[in-house]
């Protein structure tokens, strides 16, 4: 394990979950939300939890992603709050 | 609410440090599956076997979870109209003759050389559905290796499962729904969930039948030229295979729900 490696990555998941609930555009919500999933599917890896990385990487950045994005196409794209 | 980040945050110093081998965690329950996972079950990947053998209920409501998210979203979303005087236009390939029909949703959406050019028929680009016609056989062979490899490998009927559903809605997105309802309708999804879930809790309900606990699948050696130790091993190759169909379906049924907002006529 990297010191400096699991630092970036951990700021990364941070800032992609502050991103994701504080951005007006949901299409972009949900790409920043893949983008957290796939940055928490590393942090697993690094922790040798391979199981829950190869899950969080499949079904987090995955499937959900195109899930929200499915959902956002069906609603106005802007957030009205 | 910031302030309650930072009590837990605050709280956090308390935990063991990461591989401490003497916290609580790893010294009550751990010791004992690494110990004894290997001459239980012969299976070498632990995770797998205390997920689908020692933990067996808890695999089994997840996967019952993610059916019930599937009929759900069916329930929710699903809208059933009567439009049977909608027209629809169809081009034959060769001659380039139009026919306009009525009562298009009567008809199969396999047509064979005829092409459907309502307002919902949008035209594909043929990079894109050349490119994912090569990647999707691929992605569906390393689902199936991602299943049938989770003994000994990370994976297992969740991951397998996704990864299949994916390489399907890939090909729902790269070309359109109507190629997949060709191939999967949404009888099948759904019934292809509830298959896997029945797959599970069905394997349990048979070592029960056998004289053993639920998902105790050792009794299986009963009717399988096998003994108890690779009756466990194949038994949680079962259950693999029922969670991965049921993961399948139900993502294949969710998509289909979700992008065509209910009416399954146009996806993303």
């Amino acid at each position: 394990m990297i010191w400096e490696l699991d630092m970036i990555i951990l700021a990364l998941v941070v800032i992609a979950a502050l991103g994701a609930i504080s951005i007006k555009d949901l299409l972009g919500a949900a790409i920043l939300f893949g983008a957290y999933s796939f940055m928490m599917c590393l942090l697993w890896a690094i922790m040798g939890a391979v199981d829950v990385a190869f899950t969080e990487a499949s079904v987090g950045a995955g499937v959900s992603t195109v899930f929200f994005v499915a959902a956002v196409f069906r609603t106005t794209r802007r957030s009205k709050d | 609410m910031g302030l309650t980040g930072l009590l837990l945050i605050y709280a956090t110093d308390d935990f063991p440090r990461w591989g401490d081998p003497a916290s609580p965690a790893s010294t009550y329950l751990s010791t004992r599956y690494i110990e004894k996972t290997m001459e239980d079950t012969s299976v070498p990947n632990i995770v797998t076997a205390v997920l689908a053998d020692y933990r067996g209920f808890d695999t089994m409501f997840e996967t019952t979870v993610i059916f019930s998210a599937g009929v759900v979203c069916f329930f929710l979303l699903r809208i059933f109209k009567n439009k049977s005087d909608e027209e629809g236009l169809f081009r034959h390939r060769t001659t380039g003759i139009t026919l306009r029909i009525r009562g298009v949703e009567k008809i199969s959406y396999s047509m064979g050389e005829f092409d459907r050019i309502d307002k919902h028929w949008t035209p594909q680009d043929l990079i894109i559905t050349t490119a994912c016609r090569l990647l999707i056989p691929f992605i569906q062979l390393f689902a199936l290796y991602v299943i049938a490899h989770g003994h000994h490998s990370p994976g297992g009927g969740f991951q397998g499962g996704v990864i299949l559903g994916s390489s399907i809605i890939l090909l729902a997105i790269s070309h359109d729904l109507r190629t997949v309802l060709m191939r999967i309708s949404e009888k099948e999804a759904g019934l292809l969930c509830a298959i896997g879930v029945f797959l599970y809790a069905g394997t349990g309900a048979l070592c029960l039948l056998l004289g053993g606990n639920f998902l105790d699948y050792s009794v299986l050696s009963k009717i399988l030229p096998l003994d108890p130790v690779s009756a466990r091993s194949f038994g949680i190759l079962i259950v693999e295979v029922g969670v991965g169909i049921a993961v399948m379906g139900s993502m294949v049924w969710i998509y289909g729900n979700v992008s065509s907002a209910g009416n399954y006529r146009e996806g993303l």
